[in-house]
């Protein structure tokens, strides 16, 4: 397992790094129009092709990473540190205090956001950055994407909360928050992870959806999100397998993260 | 006794064979019917089944297909001719017309057609609380509308003020019975609603009683019925198309055009510029929320010519509608012949005049950026609805052909409702980009566009009083048009208010789109058109074998 | 007792239920574009009927006079008149509930039947290759939007139902394959295998029950994930149901549709959530 966990390790470097030197791999950069040769299949000149306007598909999945690698983890890990909050600590007190919170947590899961998430982008400027946007695109999903894991995490924590070892350490003298983030926290790991791993794609599947209410990646910035929506047409896409490139990019870095992710549980356990 | 019986008995098998006999000989005489049913596709979920009430292409198309109308506009020759009424005479001053009745006629469910239920329709249209689009378009003056039955075939309606074109606006009224229970759902057009599943499909059967024969004296519709399935989804359409589930597409993408015609010739239609255009507009609104010194940028016409000029409409035409489009000229589309203004150059494209004019109103370039006289970097966003592709790709080349002489253009696409409301009443936008679709062809449908005082004058809306000299004489010109019956002297003065508008460039029109469409080859007697509906038009000579 | 306990969870689930449709309606009346027509775009309405239009919706401006109102008429049954259909709201539901529910149950079912075996055989072989394996099928499907799924069971003609539940299947494996490897993990389970126990008795005696809480859990949440993967499902699919419905209303901002769907998206999370709560308490043996 340990082959696979440095291969994983050297994938996402490899992302990275390969994302960071977009500027030297696609130097003409992600917005450039060759209009004379718009929807294009590959070629020396354009390797992936070009979109429906002309733009270098290579380039703008190499500039895409930098937005979806870099802000997808960091939105996963915000919801996945409220879950761990919200879901752990209620599971944890249990009594009224989980039901309440659950009760707030069901509401979340109901309501329609899509509403929040309108008139924020209607409270933001017009002009307001591409980079500005893509920001608080994915603050927003962090913010919102929790509940689900909370629920799963409240019922683990139930489960620990009356657990041998957990009855051990209070008889031991171990009492509140150091109780919690000593002895339930780590065994809520394995949740954790199944939420971090599967907020990513999610949050960047999201991301592009969010375009329709003005929010995400503005244009001509691209994201995987973006280049994933390529793939709605479905009556051409089958001919242009070239597409499929971001996806498979995405299942990569997917898995990549879950083989790194999963070993570490391992070592917890 | 038993002799009467038998003769009784005969005469009440008689009375029961003459029916079916008559059937039968009705059947020999004149009947093409069994000819298939229509199957396409409606984009949304129609609103209403009110004719008078209509405002969604979903009930539009409704209301086409069952709706029996006075006259009607041949969407093929764009000439109007007799439907309902064999013969119309409208007066000199363009406030009256007469109309003369076919007679024998039947709504759908049995109920007598006259001159009343025409008398009717109109009263009910010209309701002030209905609030209708139809009804409106009739509403040229304060006043009420009188009608006047004059024999069950005649009638004469009479306006307050001149409607021009007058009797070609009757070609959407769809005349409702006045004394059916079944109310809106007793027609006259050639098919009726016989079934409807919200959400999922709509079925039309023909109308037995529909008064329309051809020339070989078969009753019209030719077809059993139409099947509508509602799917707003364009890509799901095309497969449904594909797979032979549904015979039509009503508006096709360009996208699809070209797949389509390599797989099947004949099945996918290229009619021509449509009347359709795509544009964009600066907001001009004096209390819109947006900085002074751009308002300044935007009030300005020489501005606004440059931005035009820097447009690159050949390419939007060649790329995103692979073809099928136009580059606009003016607010009437090459396609409408006779209201078209001839006189009038195509566009230019030149980056470089682009930015003379703008330097000769003291932008001048820094580093690669554009800055007006102040000092303030040119930046401004484009707003535009979401889910249109073509859109968002046009504003993403504007963003570059623009980026070329230093403007920086930020593309928003927002939901269609929030774009409304800072288009009509926060006014919080700098540019829009959006498009006319089913534009008629008389300019008095757009009247509520050129007049300054009007809601939909989108560049800046319900002027007290119109804000520069040339909206003045727009707004002269229109309503010397509107109340003028002479068709020349319309046409002189529509071709004056597109000059202006060239000049000026409150809109910048970037494209006509053509009226695509597919139609399967099992369709007979289909030839597509370019005014709406362009597919079915003649729906009821269609027939599927 | 038990009765007590049933009623106080039902006064819960309705109390947080009509919080989420005040809530709903309060989102739904703050955003942007909740006076706006599309008609208004017309350019053959006069100014009057455009001010009409505009004024059509005055009666909502008010969300606490409009819902108590709403609350007062629901007591009748009567669910009030969707703007942007012109039908009443308890029609649409009638006609729109069966389909939906059919679409999501199955779609549910699906899904765990996969995970369930999925899971369950990663946990019982505990062969790296073969969980390498379907860590990459899961990854994998999660990485495709929701929208090319529903669409690609419209090109290969199966039932919606199936793109439901391969939409919600990666996630509710997940966890589940989580769960179950931490409690392969416990010291009992590896006491039990010292003394002999066949893998597939420890699985089904000493590792299932213990995780079975936070699966039931896992399921409870996947009901509302569910709900709302019905949602791009129905809409490409042109299936007419409470998905279908939900966008179109969210779209035309229509108040009275929005407030009632929520309401009955909120009843379903909760009865699903509570239902797995009482289930997991029960088989952790605690008392609510």
């Amino acid at each position: 397992m340990k082959i696979w966990r440095t291969i994983a390790c050297v994938v996402l470097l490899l992302m990275v790094g390969v994302s960071l030197s977009a500027n030297w791999l696609a130097p003409d950069g992600y917005a450039k129009q060759y209009r004379e040769a718009a929807g294009a299949p590959p070629s020396r000149q354009h390797w992936l092709g070009t979109d429906e306007i002309g733009r270098d598909r290579f380039a703008r999945v190499l500039y895409g990473t930098r937005i979806s690698l870099l802000l997808a983890p960091a939105a996963a890990l915000i919801s996945t540190l409220m879950a761990a909050f919200v879901g752990g600590l209620a599971g944890y007190l249990g009594g009224a205090w989980a039901r309440a919170a659950m009760a707030v947590t069901d509401l979340f899961l109901s309501l329609p956001w899509l509403f929040l998430l309108i008139t924020v982008r209607a409270l933001m400027p017009l002009n307001v950055s591409p980079l500005v946007s893509v920001l608080v695109t994915f603050l927003l999903l962090g913010l919102l994407g929790w509940t689900g894991a909370a629920r799963v995490l409240c019922a683990t924590a139930s489960s620990l909360r009356n657990s041998d070892f957990v009855r051990q350490a209070r008889a031991s003298g171990v009492r509140g928050p150091r109780l919690f983030w000593i002895h339930v926290l780590p065994n809520l790991k394995p949740v954790l992870y199944a939420q971090f791993w599967i907020s990513i794609p999610a949050f960047i599947l999201s991301e592009a959806n969010l375009g329709i209410l003005g929010l995400g990646v503005a244009e001509p910035l691209p994201s995987w999100g973006s280049l994933l929506k390529e793939l709605e047409g479905l009556v051409s896409v089958g001919e242009e397998p070239w597409k499929f490139v971001p996806l498979v990019l995405l299942v990569v870095v997917v898995t990549s993260f879950q083989l790194v992710l999963s070993n570490s549980d391992e070592v917890a356990a | 006794m038993s002799h009467r019986k038998t003769v009784i008995a005969m005469f009440a098998t008689c009375k029961k064979a003459i029916p079916a006999g008559v059937f039968c000989l009705g059947l020999l005489i004149g009947s093409a019917t069994g000819q298939g049913e229509l199957r396409f596709c409606l984009r949304a979920e129609p609103k209403t089944f009110d004719p008078l009430k209509v405002e969604d292409d979903a009930s539009v198309a409704i209301r086409y297909l069952t709706g029996g109308v006075l006259v009607r506009l041949n969407r093929q020759t764009q000439a109007l001719e007799p439907e309902l009424a064999q013969s119309w005479k409208v007066s000199k001053d363009g406030k009256q017309i007469s109309f003369k009745l076919r007679s024998g006629i039947s709504f759908s469910d049995g109920t007598p057609f006259s001159a009343e239920d025409v008398a009717y329709t109109v009263q009910q249209l010209m309701d002030p609380s209905l609030h209708s689009a139809t009804g409106d378009a009739f509403r040229t003056g304060p006043g009420k509308v009188e009608t006047k039955v004059i024999s069950p075939t005649q009638i004469s309606i009479t306006f307050p003020a001149p409607v021009a074109g007058l009797d070609r606006q009757f070609d959407q009224v769809a005349i409702m019975s006045s004394h059916s229970p079944k109310k809106e759902m007793a027609v006259l057009g050639p098919f009726m609603v016989a079934d409807y599943k919200p959400g999922a499909t709509l079925e039309l059967k023909r109308n037995p009683n529909y008064w329309k024969m051809d020339e070989q004296g078969h009753k019209l519709p030719y077809l059993d019925g139409i099947h509508l399935d509602i799917q707003a989804n364009r890509d799901v359409e095309m497969l449904r198309f594909k797979r032979n589930e549904i015979d039509l597409i009503n508006s096709l993408d360009s996208e699809y055009f070209d797949k389509l015609s390599e797989s099947s010739a004949n099945v996918a239609h290229d009619a021509g510029p449509s009347l359709d255009s795509e544009q964009m507009w600066f907001n001009e609104v004096q209390k819109a929320p947006i900085p002074a010194y751009k308002k300044n940028w935007f009030r300005s016409a020489n501005f606004r010519r440059a931005i035009s000029e820097a447009v690159n409409r050949a390419d939007m035409a060649k790329i995103v509608f692979r073809g099928h489009a136009q580059p606009a000229i003016g607010p009437v589309s090459p396609a409408n012949k006779f209201w078209f203004n001839a006189k009038l150059k195509p566009q230019p494209y030149s980056p470089d005049t682009a930015l003379k004019m703008l330097q000769a109103d003291g932008f001048r370039m820094e580093n690669g950026t554009l800055k007006d006289k102040d000092g303030n970097a040119v930046v401004f966003s484009i707003i535009t609805n979401s889910g249109n592709k073509y859109r968002e790709r046009m504003a993403t080349m504007m963003q570059e052909d623009l980026q070329k002489i230093g403007i920086h253009v930020n593309v928003v696409t927002l939901d269609f409702p929030s774009l409304i409301e800072r288009m009509t009443q926060s006014f919080d936008y700098e540019a829009i980009l959006l498009g006319l679709t089913n534009v008629g062809l008389d300019p008095n449908d757009q009247m509520n566009v050129w007049l300054s005082s009007s809601d939909n004058h989108q560049w800046n809306p319900s002027e007290k009083t119109p804000e520069t000299a040339w909206e003045t004489e727009i707004d002269k010109l229109m309503r010397a048009q509107a109340s003028s019956a002479d068709a020349k002297k319309r046409k002189e003065s529509f071709d004056r208010v597109q000059e202006i508008a060239v000049d000026q460039m409150p809109f910048i029109y970037l494209v006509n789109k053509n009226a695509l469409s597919a139609v399967a080859a099992d369709v007979h007697g289909a030839s597509p058109v370019i005014l709406s509906p362009q597919t079915y038009w003649n729906a009821e000579r269609l027939s599927v074998k | 007792m038990l009765g007590r306990k049933i009623a106080r969870h039902g006064i819960a689930i309705l109390a947080t239920a009509l919080i989420g449709g005040l809530l709903s309606a309060t989102l739904v009346r703050l955003a942007p574009g909740f006076d706006a027509d599309e008609a208004q775009l017309d350019p053959h309405l006069s100014s009057e009927s455009i001010q009409a239009l505009r004024q059509s919706r005055q009666e909502q401006h008010n969300i606490f006079h409009f819902y108590f109102q709403s609350l007062q008429r629901a007591l009748k049954g009567d669910l009030g008149r969707s703007l942007s259909l012109g039908q009443p709201v308890s029609e649409l539901l009638r006609q729109r509930v069966p389909l939906t529910l059919r679409l999501v149950a199955l779609g549910f079912f699906l899904s765990w039947a996969a995970v369930l075996a999925l899971a369950l055989s990663t946990a019982w072989l505990r062969v790296a290759a073969y969980d390498g394996l379907a860590t990459v099928m899961s990854g994998t499907l999660l990485c495709i939007p929701a929208a090319v799924l529903a669409l690609l069971s419209v090109l290969w003609n199966v039932p919606g139902a199936l793109a439901i539940g391969l939409i919600i299947f990666p996630r509710d494996y997940r966890y589940a394959r989580n769960l179950l490897s931490k409690a392969h993990a416990q010291p009992h389970v590896l006491a039990a295998r010292a003394r002999g126990l066949s893998e597939l008795r420890i699985l089904f005696w000493h590792v299932v029950p213990v995780v079975a809480p936070q699966l039931l859990a896992v399921a409870g949440v996947s009901v509302s994930l569910a709900v709302g993967a019905a949602i791009p499902v129905e809409a490409l699919c042109g299936f007419a149901g409470v998905g279908q419905l939900a966008w179109q209303a969210a779209l035309a901002r229509d108040l009275p549709l929005l407030v009632n769907i929520t309401v009955l998206v909120t009843l379903v999370t909760l009865l699903a959530n509570s239902g797995a709560d009482v289930l997991g308490s029960a088989l952790r043996g605690e008392h609510a």
